[in-house]
């Protein structure tokens, strides 16, 4: 089980989190102008890297915050956390 | 390719099974072919069977990074059905049904076929409507399906716990008789023993590390053993499709995750088909040789790792134990994971992509299994026809701008 940090409770077990996938995917500001291909990438492809990934979680059963966790997808050791309005992703905290 | 049979096995019994041959070659690999296959799983390997067999195309390679066999071919729970709701799905699992059933004759290789049945689980009365709704779908499709009550299942099923009282209790079943499970491993070795004695090359230890493109066409691809160049390259990799395909400049709607299995110590026979159910989110069958054999949902992290959370395996337990009380006592022998790559509609991906003479096989998730002898028969069709065959156009990966998902989430009789 992973032991995860949310920014605001501290370490918690992995339990107390649900997963929100990966983090940084911003919602293109005028959906309007995209083309089919455009907005298919948006909604359905994703990086899934062999390696650091950054992710969304919500600490569902404690704080129920959004933030962003830099974990390694094979070895699943943790980097760190972050919160998202640092602007360091374009996901609203 | 000497022919398995009742007199070979007496023969070689004769001989104190000393002088059994090589199932297949293990050939160093040529610099040119006309088909690249990179995954040796067990749809690699029927890919390349039905590309020498039904297409002529021999000169094929199977580039396998580890083992054959070593990957999700032998680490899921080997339950084979064709009870999907949406007819392009269940059109497609059919024909692998189809070939399930002839495939240890067209093999020469005993898969173990055993058509032992599979009940879905209804917990609740939208269950079993949504079960009625998937078993007259099934009908109409020409697919065996039909519904059963609680009072049935309890028949059949003897230690299951149909109390009405049960936490979550069980209200009634789909049941498809011709499912079942089928050896895994036998699966992988037949289709490897059949497509090299029909002259493809499977070149194990041998792992993909770029593919090489001249403009929009495909040229080949680089591995550890060196540059091997072909026209055409088939990538059916599982867990790993997005990892190839950014070697080619591509993004998939894909995300691999971990998805454990487990099986028990072995027992006196107590199981005598398959049980699934959706709703406490476990999956039971028993090996011929007794052990246990179980399965539930995937991790909900991305994972490369081959292993999962202890929280999935409590829950799989519980939900084994909530069906049949009559197991909490039983040890697990073995637990282990595999990387499962899940497409957001839960339908595979067996379709061309934007570079020319490449195509992808994947997204299968969490029930490819099941599709190993239709997956490689439709990719063995796209990948010499340039053009996929009408069971597999539906699953292109054009649907993901156009929009005609296929969305098979939940009503596949089991959570994705």
């Amino acid at each position: 089980m992973l032991l995860i940090e949310c920014p605001w409770c501290g370490e918690r077990a992995e339990t107390e989190f649900s997963y929100g996938g990966e983090a940084g995917i911003a919602r293109p500001p005028d959906p309007d102008v995209l083309s089919d291909a455009e907005w298919a990438d948006y909604l359905f492809n994703r990086s899934n890297p062999r390696g650091a990934h950054r992710e969304l979680w919500n600490h569902a059963q404690g704080c129920r915050r959004w933030f962003g966790v830099e974990r390694d997808t094979v070895t699943y050791r943790i980097a760190g956390s972050f919160r998202l309005s640092d602007g360091s992703d374009n996901r609203e905290g | 390719m000497k022919k398995y049979s009742a007199f070979s096995l007496i023969r070689n019994a004769l001989s104190h099974n000393r002088k059994w041959r090589e199932a297949w070659r293990s050939p160093e690999p040529k610099s040119d072919y006309d088909v690249i296959i990179v995954g040796g799983g067990g749809h690699g390997l029927a890919t390349a069977y039905y590309l020498a067999k039904e297409h002529g195309i021999r000169n094929v390679a199977v580039l396998e990074k580890g083992w054959i066999g070593g990957g999700n071919t032998g680490r899921n729970t080997t339950i084979v059905r064709s009870n999907y709701l949406w007819t392009e799905a269940s059109l497609l699992y059919e024909q692998s049904m189809k070939l399930w059933e002839g495939l240890s004759q067209d093999l020469n290789y005993n898969v173990m076929f055993s058509q032992r049945g599979v009940y879905n689980l209804g917990h609740t009365l939208q269950d079993m409507r949504d079960i009625e709704r998937r078993v007259n779908a099934n009908r109409l499709n020409g697919i065996d399906a039909e519904v059963v009550n609680a009072e049935q299942v309890g028949k059949a099923i003897p230690f299951i716990n149909t109390s009405p009282d049960a936490r979550y209790p069980i209200l009634g079943a789909s049941l498809q008789r011709r499912a079942g499970v089928a050896r895994h491993d036998a699966v992988a070795w037949g289709f490897a023993r059949a497509a090299d004695a029909r002259g493809v090359d499977i070149i194990e230890q041998c792992e993909v590390t770029g593919i090489n493109r001249e403009g929009d066409k495909v040229t080949g691809v680089e591995t550890t053993r060196g540059t091997i160049n072909a026209p055409r390259v088939g990538v059916v990799v599982a867990g790993n499709a997005s990892v190839l395909a950014a070697m080619a400049g591509l993004r998939l709607p894909i995300e691999s995750h971990p998805l454990q299995a487990f099986v028990s110590e072995p027992l006196k026979p107590v199981i005598d088909t398959v049980i699934m159910s959706n709703a406490v989110h476990g999956y039971i069958s028993q090996s011929d040789k007794g052990e246990l054999v179980i399965g539930a949902g995937i991790d909900a992290y991305n994972g490369y790792g081959q292993r999962g959370s202890f929280h999935t395996i409590e829950h799989t337990m519980q939900a084994i134990i909530e069906l049949f009380p009559v197991l909490s006592r039983v040890r697990m022998l073995r637990q282990w994971g595999g990387i499962v790559d899940v497409c957001p509609d839960a339908c595979p991906i067996i379709s061309k992509t934007p570079v020319g003479g490449l195509y992808f096989n994947c997204g299968w998730g969490t029930g490819g299994f099941k599709a190993t002898p239709g997956s490689g028969w439709a990719f063995a069709h796209t990948i010499a026809q340039d053009r996929p065959h009408e069971l597999n156009a539906p699953f292109d990966l054009e649907r993901f701008t156009t929009g005609a998902l296929i969305d098979e989430h939940g009503a596949a009789a089991v959570a994705h």
